[in-house]
Order: structure tokens, then sequence, then C-alpha cells
């Protein structure tokens, strides 16, 4: 009862916040209801005893990302003056979207999914630590997001760096 | 009514629906990588739903949301910084304005 409530309410905010980032005018505005539909995220996640993905939900997006999207349109005020307009293809665009969500709801709500009849682990931390980390488990991957993580920062770094010789 | 997995993957197919048009409708850059988060946090509801209902006891969806967030942070550090090196040589972040790779 108390989950279907949660839920409810964490759908609700979600789905609300999401259509405001889109349709809004102010860029400003929609990044912080973005932070909004992240947080609700992070009590989905809850709702789905998930909860070491929903602090790092929390600080991941709610922490950083934000701030970098926060930053970015400050940094690039003056770079568009109607806010966030949408372009020449809204018609397509609300077709091919309407015609993905109702071919997703059909294939989602008529297949049968197996449900497995154990409840779901509630301390998620120390066996996710396990499983990550172990040597049968995902250690590489883990290794290679570590290594991708490294080439997105230099990336980022060499792509905003301002080029010296360029400016004379 | 219980809430099931359905439910999950019915609001998750409408976040990524919002987020689609979204990414494809707007000419701001910025809004376009926000609208890409969306869609990616959709994706995990749905990975971390089909862990908490089909394996409960193994979440292997809630590895697989790790490596998506992983990523998500990298692509948006980087995609932020590619519209901030746009803004910067072309005093612009309208998409439709930037048409360099077009022929």
């Amino acid at each position: 009862m108390g989950q279907a409530v949660a839920f409810w309410i964490m759908a609700v905010v979600i789905v609300g916040a999401a259509l405001a980032v889109v349709f809004l005018r102010n860029v400003f505005r929609a990044a912080l209801l973005l932070i909004l539909c992240f947080i609700a995220v992070a009590g989905i996640y809850i709702t789905l005893s998930a909860d070491f993905l929903a602090a790092v939900q929390i600080l991941v997006y709610v922490g950083a990302i934000s701030v970098l999207i926060i930053l970015a349109i400050m940094m690039t005020r003056g770079g568009i003056q109607k806010g966030s307009p949408a372009n020449k293809l809204r018609i397509p665009a609300v077709i091919v979207a309407a015609a993905l969500l109702g071919i997703l709801i059909y294939a989602v709500t008529t297949s049968t999914w197996y449900i497995s009849p154990q409840p779901p682990l509630t301390d998620t931390t120390g066996p996710l630590a396990a499983k990550l980390f172990s040597e049968n488990g995902y250690i590489l991957p883990v290794l290679i997001g570590a290594t991708l993580l490294l080439a997105a920062i230099l990336g980022a770094i060499v792509i905003t760096r301002e080029n010296k010789e360029n400016k004379q | 009514m219980t809430i099931g997995l359905t439910h999950y993957l019915v609001l998750s197919a409408v976040l990524f629906c919002i987020g689609l048009y979204g990414a494809l409708t707007k000419r701001n850059a910025v809004i376009i990588l926000m609208c890409i988060e969306l869609m990616l946090n959709a994706v995990n509801i749905s990975l971390i739903a089909f862990s908490s209902y089909v394996v409960p006891q193994l979440l292997t969806g809630q590895v697989f949301a790790i490596f998506v967030i992983v990523v998500a942070a990298a692509e948006v550090a980087v995609g932020l910084a590619i519209v901030l090196a746009i803004f910067r040589h072309f005093k612009d972040i309208d998409i439709d304005n930037i048409n360099l790779l077009k022929w």
C-alpha cells in the first residue's frame, strides 16, 4: 500500500517535471525541474528497494550532472534569445514519440513477464560491491568504466581549453 | 491495486518518449543534453524494475544501471564541453544554425 502511494506520487512528479523540462520556455527553470525529476527518480529506486542506486542517483545526477548543466546554461547565456524554442520537426517528432510510446505500452502490457516469487534484497550495498569487485563478477567492466571516466575528463579539459595559437 | 512490473515499465516508456520528443524538437543544445539525460533515467528505471522483479536476489540490472550512470556522467561532461566550445566559436548554441557538417 505504501509502495503504491509512493509510486504514484513519484510517477506524477516525474512525468510532470519531464513535461515541464520539454515545454518550459525558460531554460534555467527547465534545469531546476530536471533536478526535481532526478530526485523523484531516486524515490522510484527506493520503492524498488534499490537503496544504493538511489544514493548514487542523488550524488551523481542531483549533485554533479545538474551542477554541470546549470553551469553550462549560465556560461552560454545569450547564445539563444528566445529560451528553448522548437524547430521545424515538431509534428513529425510528436508522431514518432507517440508511435513509440504506443508500441512500447502495447508490448509491455501484452507480454507476460516472469515475476520471481522471492522478495528483493533490501540491503543492496554489500551484495552490489561483491558483484562488482569479485573475481567472477564485473571487475573488468569496472576498470573499463574507470578508464572511460578518465578519458572523458581529459577530453572535456582539452575541448574546453582556450586555444592560445588561434587567438592572435 | 498493487504496483507491479508493468507500472514501472509504462512509467519508463512515458519518460523515454518525453525525452525523445524533446531531443528531437529542441534547438537549444543544453536542453537537448537534458532530454538525453531524461531518456537515460528512463532506461535506468526499467533496468532496476526488471532487476527487482525478475531476478530479485541477483542484482544484475542494478549493476547495469551503475554502468549506465557512469557512461551518462562521461557523456554529459564531454557533451557540455563540446557545447561550450561551440558557443565560444559561434557565440550561439542554436543547433539549427550550427551546420558545419551539412553539405
